[in-house]
């Protein structure tokens, strides 16, 4: 197993005061509290930080990690020393975090089975809480096609196990989901039982997979809503053709009305996300002109000598 | 545990799901006192006139599982979850129209 140095995850010295401790942990819980944080490995750095202050935070644990010596460095390969924990006097059941999500080290060092283990999960759990399995929190990206048709989809986790002997291991797990069509931005879907094991016989919890649509290329996603901004033609606008539009589920015919506007909003309804009901496809009228050449240039003249229109009537200058 | 080849079915929290507050409980592993707490201190709102008939959106599922972990974690009381959650989806607004616009400007 290798070394943590929790005064380095901390990011305090080796004679910070508990107080210190307590504020370096405040400060960098808020920092990276998976719930809050932006950070990218924001979950590992957490669970680090929970796993230093459980045993920084409590004098008895710390005398005993202090005992190791200074001299270990962060990641250093480390057996734990035969006469570990002896000596110490320490009330039972102090420790609170799940152990299920600490590292080797700690579940070796001052887990259930080691001279500090005890009734466990006490004071990680708020007031109601009983001793079920964590529930986790996984985020899925997926593409705006793959919310339109649905599929499945291959998910990379690293869950902590409980081994025969009572260790705790972090597992690599794959899980292969299936992504129900008509899922949306900041939706969840849960998978029973797909959390971390329960506590002493407790239920396992469950995961929760927060599905994040990527920004696509044409479309804009809102709820299961969709909206496409159409390049048309002066004269297709102002005639009021049929143009081909990309949809989700491929390419439709519509008709533009005569005389539209660029700007207009059009509804091609149900051709957004499916579900019940489904979403509507949202097409934006956005008016190009032709790339410039003499007999664009003819024309325009001629429209120019021959339409009479002051398209800035409305501002009364 | 879960081999690649199975593929697994997970339940749709959309918002056609509504959970009565018993069921509501149940997922989250709490009492009922915890969850009028929470929806006193305007971290989840129901739907119904009294606890007994309270039914909450799948969407209070996820705040209140947020809500356990603030407060265990950070020590945050009621009112300041409810404050952080709101922030956090303000946030997400933020970011999301952030995203439309650095895209409108590349093209």
């Amino acid at each position: 197993m290798r070394y943590k140095d929790y005064y380095q995850v901390m990011g305090v010295a080796r004679d910070a005061s508990q107080d210190e401790i307590k504020r370096a942990y405040r400060k960098l819980a808020r920092k990276y509290h998976p719930d809050v944080s932006k950070e990218k490995d924001a979950e590992e750095k957490f669970k680090e930080l929970q796993e230093a202050h459980e045993v920084l935070k409590d004098p008895e644990k710390r005398a005993a990690y202090d005992q190791l010596g200074a001299d270990w460095r962060q990641g250093q390969d480390f057996r734990p020393p035969p006469d570990w924990g002896k000596g110490f006097e320490h009330s039972r059941g102090s420790g609170g975090a799940a152990p299920g999500e600490f590292s080797d080290f700690f579940s070796e060092l001052f887990g259930q089975r080691s001279p500090f283990g005890g009734a466990r999960g006490a004071g990680r759990a708020s007031r109601g809480f009983s001793a079920a399995g964590q529930d986790h929190v996984a985020r899925v990206e997926i593409d705006l096609e793959d919310a339109y048709r649905g599929g499945t989809r291959t998910i990379d986790l690293r869950s902590p196990e409980m081994t025969a002997d009572g260790h705790v291991v972090v597992k690599p797990r794959t899980l292969r989901v299936s992504i129900p069509a008509g899922v949306t931005d900041g939706q969840q879907i849960r998978l029973a039982g797909q959390g971390s094991s329960g506590i002493g016989g407790g239920p396992a919890g469950d995961l929760f997979l927060e599905v994040m649509i990527r920004p696509h290329r044409l479309f804009k996603a809102e709820g299961r809503d969709v909206t496409l901004t159409l390049p048309v033609a002066p004269w297709e606008a102002a005639l009021g053709e049929t143009v081909a539009v990309p949809t989700l589920g491929g390419s439709v015919d519509m008709k533009l009305p005569a005389g539209a506007r660029a700007g207009q909003k059009l509804r091609l309804r149900g051709r957004g996300l499916p579900g019940q009901p489904p979403g509507d496809q949202f097409v934006l009228l956005k008016i190009v002109l032709p790339p410039d050449s003499p007999r664009s240039r003819e024309l325009f003249e001629q429209m120019q000598r021959e339409v009479p229109f002051d398209p800035r009537a409305e501002l009364g200058q | 545990m879960n081999s690649i080849d199975r593929i697994l079915e997970g339940q749709m929290l959309d918002e056609t799901a509504w959970f009565e507050i018993g069921e509501f409980c149940a997922y989250l592993h709490v009492d009922r006192h915890w969850v009028v707490e929470l929806v006193d201190a305007g971290v989840i709102e129901p739907r119904g006139p009294a606890p007994e008939a309270w039914s909450f959106p799948a969407s209070a599922l996820v705040r209140a599982r947020a809500t356990a972990r603030l407060v265990n974690d950070l020590g945050v009381n009621l009112a300041g979850v409810a404050l952080i959650l709101d922030l956090i989806e303000e946030r997400r607004q933020l970011e999301r129209r952030l995203d439309e616009l650095e895209r409108l400007l590349e093209r």
